[in-house]
């Protein structure tokens, strides 16, 4: 679209720099650009913006105007609409909420789940800013966080014992998902390296441990964990329930982040690994100060999609008979209180999954950007 | 000669090395696999001596100077640098690799660090020098290569030349005996080569052993005492820089000049 600008003419070497025209950029430009740039686009445009019109008032009319967010039955909430189920009856949410979160967790002992959310919001914040004073003592803290985090959920020393069959809902799924992130992160970078050792016995250990896990199903992994495990342990030993699931959720997402981290160091050009070497320093050192920290820049994506995938795949534990939120959730439609209210728990679940596996991925974005030191600014 | 014919502040004959002998490569053989890329190599290095090692691509110039800081094994016989016989004992490659400096074509600094910190490394991780006293000695060096300013910056954001020449101090920050050079011109715009060769001859006149795998010839003429000639795997001439390209003696040797010494 030519612009009836006077074209002048300036001395070599003397021309000035101008402004684009004023209708290819700004908002007005996108709008050109990206919605009505051809006939297809108009027509595009004009046909999602109808679809939006058909879901978006209706679906915000079920979801706000309509709901009831206080009733004890489901047939108490449907009184207060103009309809039954013309809008969503979130009390059913609301009421179960604390059965929700905490599981069967005893009443008086709440206050322990409570803290632990808090220490682990704080650990989150702490461990993942970057400039931050006294950064050491926060990973101190961060490292010392599952041990604090034990004491408090599952008692002892001080506190009241609480039984493991008592964690269920956010903080069962909680427990299972982060235990399974935090622990098969540095796992899974010793398995990556131990792969690419020049030791054959070590690397041959790394890889069948690797590709077995790789080669079932979680599921699987799980029933061995409930069901088989007894058998290979000595005869009259138990062994909790919720260890051995944890300790499958870890070695399962141990293998993939393998995986994930050898893509990034076979990444990382032989130079690197050389001019470590030429300085002089050991292995230990190199993969520590230089390689690691490459590496793992570029595996961000690679790991934090594994991360998203393993807090997801917690709900696993469901087929095994331990309730965490999803498995809750539905007992809790079972309930003839509440009977049929099965779009509101979905959407209740899905926010919770969708906010924080998308929060995982802002995160990992904003990381990546950070860490961009290699373009010239 | 090449239009790139640095600048030297001495005259053109070299400054003479001492007789005590830094390196010894005594009947050396190297195999990649079922491929003999260095054969029955023999050479002796004194200190303070400059050698340019030159030949055709494939010739393996680089790989012999890889096996001196041990980058590369080799199969048969040895190879001893500054009295430390290099052999599978993890010490005495360690005690090699701090006395010997290597300078890359492809530069490999760190991305991830600063100049500065690219710099310091080496002497605070390997030498366990405390950090400020490792920055204090990394600012000399980079002063040294007429980049100080560039202390603050990332890899990514320098030159190519500018990229060199900090590799060339996180060498020299390491004290180094020896400094051995992997064709470190050949992946720079022509513009920057001289800068990073005024530089290699400052650190030549400075009377430090280098072992410097190039094309460029005018540099050579410039500060070596030697010049070795290698061709698929052997050393087929060496000689002073003057007698080298006036009087070559083979006849591989005067086909290579012959193709590099065109304009």
């Amino acid at each position: 679209m030519a612009q009836n600008r006077a074209i002048q003419d300036y001395a070599p070497g003397t021309h000035p720099d101008l402004p684009p025209p004023v209708r290819t950029t700004g908002v007005l430009g996108w709008l050109r650009k990206n919605l009505l740039s051809s006939p297809l686009n108009i027509a595009l445009t004009l046909a999602s913006l109808w679809l939006l019109w058909l879901i978006v008032p209706p679906a915000l009319n079920w979801a706000l105007t309509e709901a009831v967010w206080s009733a004890d039955t489901r047939k108490e909430c449907w009184a207060l609409m103009s309809a039954p189920r013309d809008g969503a009856c979130w009390a059913f949410i609301l009421g179960s909420f604390k059965l929700l979160v905490y599981g069967w967790f005893p009443e008086p002992e709440r206050w322990r789940v409570n803290l632990t959310f808090i220490l682990f919001a704080v650990t989150i914040f702490g461990a993942l800013r970057e400039n931050i004073p006294g950064k050491k003592y926060w990973l101190m803290f961060a490292a010392a966080f599952p041990f604090i985090a034990a004491w408090l959920l599952l008692g002892g020393f001080g506190l009241t014992p609480v039984d493991t069959q008592k964690l269920g809902g956010i903080l069962l799924t909680l427990v299972v998902a982060v235990t399974g992130i935090s622990f098969s992160l540095p796992i899974g970078i010793a398995l990556a390296l131990g792969r690419r050792s020049k030791l054959p016995a070590l690397r041959a250990v790394c890889v069948i441990f690797i590709e077995f896990i790789r080669g079932v199903p979680l599921i699987t992994l799980l029933f061995v964990a409930s069901t088989m495990l007894t058998y290979f342990l000595p005869p009259g030993s138990t062994f909790d329930l919720l260890m051995r699931v944890l300790i499958m959720v870890t070695l399962f997402a141990s293998a993939y982040i393998a995986e994930v981290v050898r893509g990034g160091l076979q990444g990382l050009p032989a130079g690197q690994y050389e001019a470590a070497d030429a300085l002089g320093l050991t292995y230990w050192k190199a993969h520590r100060l230089i390689i690691l920290p490459q590496a793992l820049k570029i595996s961000i994506p690679g790991i934090v999609n594994t991360f998203i995938g393993s807090f997801k795949d917690s709900v696993l534990v469901l087929i095994i008979g331990m309730m965490d939120i999803l498995g809750l959730g539905r007992a809790r439609l079972n309930d003839p209180d509440w009977l049929g209210l099965a779009p509101e728990l979905y959407i209740f679940i899905s926010l919770f999954f969708f906010i924080s596996c998308f929060a995982m991925a802002r995160y990992s974005l904003s990381l990546e950007r950070k860490l961009q030191t290699d373009h010239k600014s | 000669m090449n239009q790139n014919t640095p600048t030297s502040s001495t005259s053109a004959a070299p400054a003479s090395s001492s007789d005590e002998k830094i390196i010894t490569i005594s009947a050396m053989h190297k195999w990649f696999g079922d491929f003999h890329v260095l054969k029955n190599i023999n050479l002796e290095v004194n200190r303070g001596e400059r050698i340019v090692i030159c030949g055709p691509s494939g010739s393996g110039k680089s790989t012999l100077i890889r096996c001196i800081n041990r980058l590369e094994e080799h199969q048969q016989g040895t190879i001893t640098v500054d009295g430390t016989e290099l052999t599978h004992d993890l010490k005495n490659i360690e005690i090699v690799r701090s006395e010997v400096g290597m300078v890359f074509q492809q530069f490999n600094l760190f991305p991830h660090l600063t100049v500065l910190e690219n710099v310091a490394l080496a002497p605070i991780w390997v030498r366990k020098m405390p950090r400020t006293e490792a920055e204090e000695s990394a600012m000399t060096y980079l002063e040294r290569v007429k980049i100080p300013e560039q202390a603050s910056k990332y890899p990514g954001q320098l030159s190519g030349g500018q990229q060199q020449r900090v590799a060339i101090a996180r060498s020299l920050c390491m004290n180094p005996r020896i400094m051995l050079f992997d064709e470190p011109t050949s992946a720079l715009d022509p513009e920057m080569i001289k800068e990073v060769l005024d530089v290699m001859i400052e650190l030549a006149e400075s009377g430090m052993t280098m072992l410097v795998v190039t094309h460029e010839m005018g540099f050579a003429t410039a500060v070596a005492h030697r010049v070795i000639f290698m061709d698929e795997g052997e050393i087929i001439e060496q000689n002073s820089p003057v007698e080298f390209f006036e009087n070559p003696k083979h006849d591989r040797t005067k086909l290579f000049l012959s193709q590099i010494l065109h304009h």
